[in-house]
Formats: structure tokens, C-alpha cells, sequence
């Protein structure tokens, strides 16, 4: 089986978001930046995979140089190679979906795993559009996978419930949370992914037909208040739902 | 200006989030150089449809044929562009339920179009389409303008409202003419499971309650389901007691779960770490219980009560019971 994983450097979920001077971006000072929560899922099914099956898994990011981190990360877990797709510009999800068609396609994948969104743009986008680049089927928010005879069978998580569908394979599936829980890398992989493979291409992205005009904090929220302590305080908590909030 | 609405039906019947979407369709057309709203709605044979001209729809185009009976990802993104192209649309909106945010993503990825998605506002700037979304889960807000045309842009559930704009006005319904290729529909539905009681969604829910690990345990989390259905409501949970197998995964709010915004939100026995609060913020009233009354749940509760979970949530439920609870 030979398997791609894309991989987004992002924040850090704890990260307190603070808005750069041209108030279009974050300000990275300070800023950890960490393999997006998602992609781990889709690496972690695909290291299991290649465990069960046999084959390989190459990693692949779109962005500066900060991404090979997160490449570097993926090959201590057990990827085999990687491939930066470098470009300085921001791309949209659209460019990025380009870039990776262009580096995956007609190069003999059985399966492309993504996350389901990036905690960043939370575009939840580049799965999708990069299936029908590629014309590969693809299913969404999957917390269940399993291959059989040239057969995805994949859980998705919808409204209210779950569905089961099948597709024949090639395909492209992005990962949710409760596919896997992934590892971390071992003192070895760091080792042995030192003399792993990353390599880096310059790649020139499409302009952002998404143009980010501008970037701010939502409204903050004032702190209310404390109605009173203990089961006492419930008569009073009913009446300012129902009469201040106007929500019961 | 002509502006496409993709509608979503389940079972015959027009989902919320899609006359949310028509509405706001209507709206944009309004305010922008004149022109036409066409809906498209796969899977339907018609109910509902003319209906949509009360939102302000002025054409429906159905599509009644097993490959969409239900959601099939090729067979609907065939359907849309069809649609695209017979309308010459210049924006194409979408909900952002489960089905739109599959959807969305792969029409854009055919077009080569740009696409806002999960979007909380839309306005018109220099003739270009304009759009609000949260990112970082609802810690910081983008404004993006989306360039090219088509525009598409999914729009958040209960971000809109749902407006009879043209009360009394039926819509032209009619098919969708375009022949289904059953060898293009890969992605096949085995099986469907519904969550127990087929509960609303919690990013469909007016009213939340979410237990945290001030819980205990799973057994204890009845006092949540029924504090809930007291209020109407639906359960959450933080990622602490999802990730400790209490609760399932559709439950957890906040980053790497749900980002929901409810008319009320009660967390119980939640800390109220970032990443949970990104997720449940943007709530209009927050109503926190919990037993530290240092908690940073506090910092963004509208009200709360210092005290013991055991104790407050059985008087509270109690309490409610006694109430009619409406809108
Ligand atoms: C990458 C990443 C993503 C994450 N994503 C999410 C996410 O999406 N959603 C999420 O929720 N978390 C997320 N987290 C986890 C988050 O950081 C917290 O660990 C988690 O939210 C804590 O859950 P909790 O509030 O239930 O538990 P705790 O933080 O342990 O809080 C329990 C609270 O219960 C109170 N309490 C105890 N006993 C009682 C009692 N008898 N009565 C009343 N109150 C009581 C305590 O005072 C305390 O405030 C994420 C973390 C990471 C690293
Ligand atoms: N720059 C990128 N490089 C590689 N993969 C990416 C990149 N951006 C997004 N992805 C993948 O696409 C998924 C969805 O991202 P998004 O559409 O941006 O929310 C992510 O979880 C990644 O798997």
C-alpha cells in the first residue's frame, strides 16, 4: 500500500491569539506551533495500516520552512519519507489543494488520508477539493476505517448519528477525532527519522481567491455573576434566566 | 445577480438551516444589483418546494431520483453544478450542516472556486462578496472577501435568521433536467445508525447542557440528561470525559470538538480551559455550576453558582419541571 498523509503546521489549541500590527494575521511571538490535531489521527491510521499491510507512507505539507517540523515529527512516528511543498505566500485552501493534487496525482497512492479541518482556518476544505481534483471518491469526518479487497469502508460521523460508506480505492479520507489514538515518537524513530527523507520542492501557489481583509478578537466577554452558592441559589438562577436573560 | 441556494431535505421535509440559507440569499440579492435566488434540492419530489418563495426563492429546481434519495457526494455535486450553470450563478450558498460542509468543498474543488466557509455573516463590498467567519475555533473573527465567480460560502447554522421575506409568494418548482451516471457515484451508503432518540444535534440545539469531570463518573451523568430534558435541551461534554469513555465523541464541545452557539449553555462541573471555551463562546447566555469558585468558567459565565454539582443539579431540574419552558 502506498499511503500520503498531508500535514499542517498549526498553533497550538492552547495558543491566547493575539492579532499582528497589519491586522490581517496572528502574531506569531510566542506562538508553539504543532502538527495539526486532526492530521495526527490520519498519520497515526496510516502508520497502522502500513503495520497491517505492509508498504509506505509519505508525508506531505504545503508551507514555509517552520513546516518541516511537523514532517520531521510524522517520520520519527514511523512516515518513511516527506515532501515539503514550499512556498512563503499564504495560500487559500483551494491553492493548497492544487498543490498537493499536483504532487500526488499519477503517482500510484492507494489512499490519501487528511484531517478533517485545520484547527487554524478551521476551512475543513482541502480533503474535499482535493478528491475531485484528483477524481478519487472521498469520505468526511471519519472515525472508522477499513480496507478490504481494493474496498474503503469508512464511518462518518453526521447529524444526530453516524453512516457507513464504501468506495472502491484509490480514495481520499479525512480523519476526525476517534479514529485512533495516535502515539507519540519514540527516542529510536527521533533517531531514525534524522536520516529519513525530507524533500523540499519550491512550489508557487495560486493567489487566495479567499483574501483575508481583516483579522480581530471576537467581542470579549463580560464576566457575569455569581447568583449565590449552593442549592439555594437555584430560585434565584430560574428567575434572572427567565426575567434578565429571557432565555426560559 | 443570480444567486444559487443548495437545500437540504431529509426525509421530503426542508431542513432549517437551508430557508436560513434562502433567506439570506434573498437578502444579498436585495442589496445587491437586482437579481434572481434558484434553490436546488436533490432528493426531492416537490414538497415544500414552492414554499421556499415565502423566503424568497424565485425558482426551485428538484431532483427525484434514487442516486440522491439520500445524500450521495457525486450525484449531489452533479446537481449543483448543473444548477450553477443553468443559473449562471454568480454565488452559490450552502448550510453548513454535515451534508453542506462535505458538499461545499467539493463543488468549489470542480470550479476551481473560492469558498467561505461555516460563515456568520455576509455582506456585499465593492460588488464582491464579503464574509465573517470564526477561526481558531471561535478565537479570533476573519473577514474575507471571496474573489471570482462563482462565490460560495457555507453558512453557519443559527447564524441567520429564518425569514418569511415575501409571505404568501409560492416559487416556480420544477425538475432539475440532468441524466445521474450511477458508475460515477462511488461513495455507496451501507448502513445508517442514528444516535439513541435521533436527539437534535448539538450544533442544531437552542439549549445545551454539558457535564465535565466535575461529574465523577458516567454514572452520574443522568443528572445531566435530566436537567437537560427539563430545559428541552441537549447534552455536551468536555474532551476530559470523552476522552475518558463517559461520554461519546458527538457529545465534546470546544476546539477539537463542536463549536456551538446556543441560546443557553449550562456547564456543570467544567474548569473552562481555552480550549473549551472556544468552543461554546459565542453562546448567547452562559450559566456555569461549578464547585472552584476560581474557575475560568466564571470569566465568560453570564451567571453561575458556586457549589456541589449533586446538590444544585437535582434542585435546578426540580426547579425547571415546574416551568413551561418555551422560546
Ligand atoms: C489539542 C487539545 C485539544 C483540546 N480540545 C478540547 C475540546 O475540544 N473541548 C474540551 O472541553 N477540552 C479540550 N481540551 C482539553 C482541555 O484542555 C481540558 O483538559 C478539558 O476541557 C478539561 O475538562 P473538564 O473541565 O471536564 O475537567 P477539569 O479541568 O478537570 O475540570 C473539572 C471541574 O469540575 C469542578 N468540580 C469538581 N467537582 C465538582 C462538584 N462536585 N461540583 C461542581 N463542580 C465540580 C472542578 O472545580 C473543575 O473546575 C483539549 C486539549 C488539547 C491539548
Ligand atoms: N498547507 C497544508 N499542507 C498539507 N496539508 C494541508 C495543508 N492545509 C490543509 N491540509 C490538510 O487538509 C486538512 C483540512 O484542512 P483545511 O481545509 O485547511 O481545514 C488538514 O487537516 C490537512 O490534512
Amino acid at each position: 500500500m502506498k499511503i500520503a498523509v498531508c500535514l499542517k503546521q498549526v498553533p497550538s489549541t492552547d495558543t491566547r491569539i493575539k492579532i499582528a500590527p497589519d491586522g490581517k494575521r496572528i502574531d506569531p511571538a510566542g506562538v508553539t506551533f504543532v502538527t495539526n490535531p486532526y492530521d495526527e489521527f490520519a498519520l497515526e491510521e496510516a502508520i497502522r495500516l502500513k503495520e497491517a499491510k505492509g508498504g509506505e507512507v509519505v508525508v506531505l505539507s504545503a508551507g514555509g520552512q517552520g513546516a518541516v517540523a511537523a514532517l520531521r515529527n510524522a517520520l520519527a512516528v514511523g512516515a518513511d519519507s516527506a515532501v515539503l511543498l514550499k512556498t512563503d505566500a499564504d495560500p487559500d485552501a483551494l491553492a493548497v489543494a492544487r498543490l498537493l493534487a499536483d504532487e500526488i496525482g499519477g503517482k500510484g497512492y492507494d489512499l490519501v488520508l487528511c484531517g478533517k479541518q485545520a484547527v487554524d482556518d478551521d476551512a475543513a476544505q482541502v480533503g474535499p477539493m482535493l478528491a475531485e481534483m484528483l477524481d478519487l471518491p472521498c469520505a468526511t469526518v471519519v472515525v472508522k476505517l477499513e480496507l478490504t479487497e481494493g474496498k474503503a469502508r469508512a464511518t462518518r460521523e453526521i447529524e444526530g448519528g453516524v453512516e457507513i460508506v464504501e468506495m472502491p480505492l484509490p480514495a481520499v479520507i479525512a480523519a476526525q477525532k476517534g479514529l485512533n489514538e495516535p502515539r507519540y515518537a519514540s527516542l529510536k524513530g527521533i533517531m531514525a527519522a534524522k536520516k529519513k527523507p525530507v524533500e523540499e520542492k519550491a512550489a508557487s501557489a495560486a493567489a487566495a481567491k479567499v483574501e483575508i481583509v481583516s483579522l480581530a478578537l471576537p467581542p470579549a466577554r463580560q464576566a457575569g455573576r455569581i447568583v449565590g452558592e449552593g442549592a439555594a441559589a437555584v430560585p434565584e438562577l430560574v428567575r434572572v434566566l427567565r426575567e434578565e436573560a429571557k432565555v426560559l | 445577480m443570480s444567486i444559487l441556494v443548495f437545500v437540504e431535505a431529509r426525509d421530503g421535509k426542508i431542513k432549517s438551516n437551508s430557508l436560513e440559507a434562502v433567506s439570506e440569499a434573498r437578502r444579498l440579492a436585495d442589496e445587491g444589483s437586482p437579481g434572481e435566488v434558484f434553490a436546488v434540492v436533490p432528493g426531492s419530489k416537490g414538497e415544500g418546494a414552492a414554499a421556499l418563495g415565502a423566503y424568497g426563492a424565485d425558482r426551485v429546481w428538484t431532483v427525484d431520483h434514487e442516486l440522491v434519495a439520500r445524500y450521495q457526494p457525486e450525484s449531489f455535486v452533479a446537481c449543483v453544478l448543473e444548477a450553477v450553470k443553468k443559473a449562471s450563478a454568480q454565488v452559490v450558498l450552502f448550510p453548513a450542516s454535515a451534508m453542506g460542509r462535505d458538499l461545499a468543498p467539493r463543488v468549489a474543488g470542480r470550479l476551481g472556486a473560492g469558498l467561505a466557509s461555516d460563515c456568520t455573516a455576509l455582506d456585499w463590498q465593492g460588488g464582491a462578496l464579503v464574509a465573517t467567519r470564526p477561526v481558531y475555533a471561535g478565537k479570533a473573527i476573519s473577514t474575507v472577501k471571496i474573489a471570482g465567480s462563482p462565490a460560495l460560502a457555507s453558512l453557519r447554522p443559527r447564524a441567520f435568521p429564518q425569514m418569511e421575506r415575501r409571505p404568501g409568494t409560492s416559487a416556480a418548482v420544477e425538475v432539475l433536467g440532468i441524466t445521474l451516471d450511477a458508475s460515477r457515484a462511488r461513495v455507496r451508503t451501507i448502513e445508517v445508525g442514528a444516535s439513541e432518540g435521533g436527539r437534535v444535534d448539538l450544533t442544531e440545539a437552542e439549549i445545551i447542557v454539558s457535564g465535565g469531570r466535575g461529574l465523577r463518573g458516567p454514572e452520574n451523568f443522568h443528572l445531566i440528561e435530566e436537567l437537560a430534558e427539563a430545559l428541552g435541551g441537549t447534552v455536551g461534554a468536555s474532551r476530559a470525559v470523552v476522552d475518558a469513555g463517559w461520554r461519546p465523541h458527538a457529545e465534546q464541545v470546544g476546539q477539537t470538538g463542536k463549536t456551538v452557539s446556543p441560546k443557553l449553555y449550562v456547564a456543570v462541573g467544567i474548569s473552562g480551559a481555552i480550549q473549551h471555551l472556544a468552543g461554546m463562546s459565542s453562546a448567547r447566555c452562559i450559566v456555569a455550576i461549578n464547585k472552584d469558585p476560581e474557575a475560568p468558567i466564571f470569566k465568560v459565565a453570564d451567571y453561575g453558582i458556586v457549589g456541589d454539582a449533586f446538590e444544585i443539579v437535582p434542585a435546578l431540574t426540580e426547579a425547571l419541571k415546574g416551568l413551561r419552558v418555551g422560546s
